[in-house]
């Protein structure tokens, strides 16, 4: 035990990572704190909208812009609870203790922000269909899904960036909004651009396939950079 | 045969901002001995154990650890480190047994005997599948205890380890984070009576800087009461 000659060989990726979404999984289920106030928040959301302006239907890009507003608003609330029980539980300090690879911690996280906003669209959506949607949802489904997906891919690469860079600051909950905030407007723009069609007044119409591409490419973008600069912002 | 340094030391310097936090601290450690670690709050003794852990960069002077270089070698010791401080270091919401199995997975270890094992010599076997929050402070730290010998560390940095325990747990644990445990230790106390007895060599700081490096058996006592003066 005592030689200084032994060497750890670094545990397996898909181990930790399945490890690690266990925790995860555990620690939000049985502490509440991320997923149900998002999904509280955009359903409080749409109420407000539903009464403010006193529609009860939206179609075209003010429905859009309401829908991905109110998803990105929410979306805030899970990235800023992404890494607090890391942070203030001790678990980042030993996981850097682990010979495990950096790598991981970033993909646990954003899968774990990923699987917060798939469940906050499954509640959010319907919501949003029943309190201020004029057409109906159906149609637009396939399209509203694709959409979707590419700004759900941009949220989570910049929430997981955004929550490790804020998370151990004593502003957390300040700074977390003010950098992720504008970084996350080309991917509402490109959002809301690209659902307004599909949720047209006369029905769903077609994806317009350049904001899908330049949500993609930013999405991309935002990928490279977060992983290259993830482990940096784990180092002291 | 050359007796191989564990920890070496030499003109190791941290800084937060402004404030000098560690100020040129030269010292060797041998495979097996206690370095116990004194002084008043704000000496230094923490930043000393997160620099040895990996947590923290050194801004000036070498640090060897188990024969490799910090911060450039810090993966080729991580996993061979176990720290244990104020901070269990564990997850409020999830049990002994789903932390134990966490920390398992990151050391690469297929860890439910061996968890098994520190948790039935920590007598923590019986409440080990209820979630943390639930449990006492000293219960958590007997816990902590076996998250930081899990993975079978050779270099153990203990921050008053004992500081939550009561006598009968001080007990359980000494076998396995006492000098019996056959590792080399680095223990942080503010008690220099108890710690003389089991370290070899002491290091005494105030505000950063060394005032005592000595061997435990050629100290005395006095000297250590002077620190916190």
């Amino acid at each position: 035990m005592s030689s200084t000659t032994r060497t750890m060989a670094a545990p397996r990726t898909r181990v930790v990572l399945a490890a690690l979404l266990r925790k995860e999984l555990r620690v939000e289920l049985r502490s509440f704190e991320a997923v149900p106030a998002m999904s509280l928040f955009s359903v409080t959301t749409f109420v407000l909208f539903h009464f403010a302006l006193q529609r009860n239907a939206l179609s075209g890009d003010l429905a859009s812009g309401v829908l991905w507003v109110t998803l990105l608003f929410a979306a805030m609330l899970g990235i800023n609870r992404l890494f607090v029980a890391d942070a203030e539980q001790g678990g980042f300090d030993g996981f850097l203790l682990s010979p495990a690879d950096r790598s991981v911690l970033l993909y646990s996280k954003a899968l774990t922000l990923l699987a917060y906003l798939l469940v906050l669209e499954v509640v959010a959506v319907p919501a949003f269909a029943l309190l201020l949607l004029g057409s109906a949802l159906w149609p637009a489904l396939p399209g509203l899904l694709v959409v979707l997906a590419l700004g759900d891919l941009g949220i989570v690469v910049i929430g997981t960036l955004v929550g490790a860079l804020a998370v151990r600051t004593s502003v957390r909950d300040l700074l977390g909004p003010m950098i992720s905030l504008p970084l996350l407007v080309p991917v509402l723009l490109c959002a809301a651009r690209a659902t307004s069609p599909v949720l047209g007044a006369v029905g769903a119409g077609a994806l317009p396939l350049r904001w899908l591409v330049t949500l993609a490419l930013y999405d991309l973008v935002f990928g490279l950079i977060t992983f290259a600069v993830f482990d940096f912002l784990l180092e002291d | 045969m050359a007796v191989l340094a564990a920890l070496e030391l030499r003109g190791l310097t941290r800084r937060y901002g402004e404030r000098l936090a560690l100020a040129d601290v030269t010292l060797s450690v041998a495979a097996g001995q206690t370095l116990a670690v004194l002084g008043p709050n704000g000496a230094g003794k923490t930043t000393l154990l997160r620099l040895l852990a990996t947590l923290l960069r050194p801004h000036g002077g070498e640090v060897s650890v188990l024969g490799h270089a910090l911060p450039d070698e810090g993966w080729a010791v991580r996993g061979r480190i176990g720290l244990l401080g104020h901070e269990p270091l564990l997850y409020r919401e999830l049990s002994a047994r789903e932390n134990l199995a966490v920390y398992a997975a990151l050391h690469g270890l297929d860890g439910e005997a061996r968890a098994e094992e520190l948790l039935a010599a920590v007598a923590m076997e019986r409440r080990a599948d209820e979630p943390l929050r639930t449990l006492s402070r000293g219960m958590v730290q007997r816990v902590a205890v076996c998250r930081a010998l899990l993975h079978d560390p050779e270099l153990l940095l203990l921050d008053e380890p004992r500081a939550n325990l009561d006598p009968a747990a001080s007990e359980l644990v000494e076998p396995l984070i006492g000098r019996a445990s056959g590792r080399t230790r680095v223990i942080v106390s503010h008690d220099p009576a108890g710690v003389l007895a089991e370290a070899d060599l002491v290091l005494g700081l105030v505000r950063g800087r060394v005032q005592v490096l000595a061997g435990a058996a050629e100290l005395d006592p006095a000297a250590l009461v002077e620190l916190y003066r």
